[in-house]
């Protein structure tokens, strides 16, 4: 198995020669160096690190699963499992007519519900409104919720969902991964859907991890049939 | 703190522990020792060793020490009571507070803290064994935790403890040296960019014998470094 490269912060990637920068990189006298430990991605028009671990910082249009902090006057604070509370107001939750005067907002979502949103705003101080202004947005009813460490989340999805789309086809669990490291799933196998994102997670630098998982799923089916 | 000794510290140009002046001790360094941190390292300097977890960013209450433009750098440098021969009695001291405030202020220039506004990030410094040369220590540690933790940062960190014993000039003090030196000093620096960004010194030197120790200090902080890069391109790099 060839190993991938890795630099650390402080490593030089390149000259800069007029390319866009990327996440993860400073530039210094026109030399790039990264400001992370993980996998440099070089191309002709930009530089840019990927890390390979670290907390979520709230994107906007990120679809994150998130859970509800607490009810306020006119909307809900939600916790994105990240240093940030996004705030989720009324209007962004619910699609009828709410007299905020009257209605308690617990009606539609109550401390500790978990919900699938997007964020609709991210401001440079890092206020974040969440919104569930369209059709994939939902109340996320039964099922639990895990954490994994959100740089993995592209590889749990695998390339155009590949990855998700086997477990999902495998285990018969509904799963929602949330941009932000957190995974809803429900289902009756859903034990051996942790199993198998719990090990792509640990395990998501190594390559051949596809063929690893689709022999680990269908051990599981082999002894369900 | 610590005993004074009577002993001749360095016998024909060998100190007690049989170290030749420029030598530093065996150096062990291993990353993600702390599950529930975000990013941990371990590193032992021969019998001194230190625990270095960082947690965060992470939101940061009471909300008046937020900072609207950019997250804050948190750090607890603490020596456990059966670190040393006597017991030390448990808690934070002065000396561990100011030593938190210089390892604190070590790290400041180099991590992009604007990236995380309105946040913190939380470090903290175990010394389960000490021997000489504990802040230096955990300012290695501190530096991988980081690093692992995927804080950003300009550079890691290296430090070291430099000094002198009847008139030599030596490196990487252990406990006795430490408390009998006529001087030490501790280093650290961002190796890549060759810029320090800790420097304490205690006691007397000349103007020549402090530029020859920074010197000393520099090539050990570099040598220090290869051992952090190995260690976390170790654990990171894959392939099984």
């Amino acid at each position: 198995m060839k190993a991938r490269e890795v630099v650390l912060p402080g490593d030089m990637l390149d000259e800069r020669k007029g390319r866009k920068l990327g996440n993860g990189v400073y530039e210094e006298d026109g030399k790039v160096f990264s400001k992370l430990l993980g996998i440099p991605r070089i191309s002709e028009n930009e530089l840019a690190v990927i890390p390979m671990y670290g907390t979520y910082l709230p994107k906007m249009g990120d679809r994150v699963v998130a859970v509800i902090e607490s009810v306020e006057i006119s909307g809900w604070f939600v916790d994105i499992n990240s240093a940030y509370t996004a705030f989720l107001p009324v209007s962004e939750g619910v699609e009828e007519f709410v007299d905020m005067q009257r209605s308690d907002l617990t009606r539609f979502f109550d401390v500790g519900d978990i919900i699938y949103c997007r964020l609709s705003r991210v401001t440079k101080q890092k206020t974040v409104q969440a919104s569930m202004r369209d059709f994939e947005s939902r109340k996320l009813r039964n099922g639990i919720i895990i954490k994994v460490t959100p740089t993995r989340v592209p590889r749990i999805i695998g390339k155009e969902g590949s990855m998700i789309s086997m477990i999902k086809a495998s285990t018969k669990c509904d799963i929602i991964v949330g941009q932000n490291g957190v995974i809803w799933i429900r289902g009756d196998t859903k034990d051996k859907a942790i199993e198998a994102i719990i090990t792509i997670e640990k395990e998501s630098h190594t390559m051949g991890l596809t063929e690893k998982i689709e022999k680990m799923l269908g051990e599981v089916n082999g002894q369900g049939d | 703190m610590g005993k004074a000794t009577d002993k001749e510290l360095i016998v024909n140009g060998r100190r007690l522990d049989g170290r030749e002046p420029y030598h530093m001790r065996e150096i062990k360094m291993s990353v993600d020792e702390i599950s529930s941190a975000n990013g941990s390292a371990k590193v032992s300097f021969g019998k001194t060793t230190a625990y270095a977890s960082v947690h965060g960013p992470r939101s940061l209450f009471p909300k008046f020490l937020q900072e609207s433009d950019t997250g804050i750098l948190r750090c607890r440098y603490n020596m456990a009571p059966f670190s040393v021969d006597d017991r030390k009695s448990p808690g934070p001291d002065r000396r561990s507070v100011e030593i938190s405030k210089v390892i604190r202020r070590a790290f400041e220039p180099v991590l992009f803290l604007e990236d995380y506004p309105k946040s913190t990030v939380d470090s903290f410094i175990e010394i389960v064994e000490a021997d000489g040369s504990t802040r230096v220590t955990g300012i290695n540690a501190l530096s991988m935790a980081l690093a692992s933790a995927g804080i950003p940062m300009k550079d890691l960190v290296a430090a070291c403890s430099v000094g002198k014993i009847s008139d030599t000039l030596i490196v990487d003090l252990n406990g006795v040296e430490d408390n009998n030196s006529e001087s030490d000093v501790g280093v650290a620096m961002m190796p890549q960019k060759d810029i320090v960004t800790l420097l304490q010194m205690d006691g007397i030197l000349t103007k020549e014998e402090l530029v020859m120790l920074l010197n000393l200090a520099r090539e050990s902080c570099k040598k220090i470094y290869q051992i952090q890069k190995q260690t976390l391109m170790e654990k990171y790099r894959g392939a099984e």
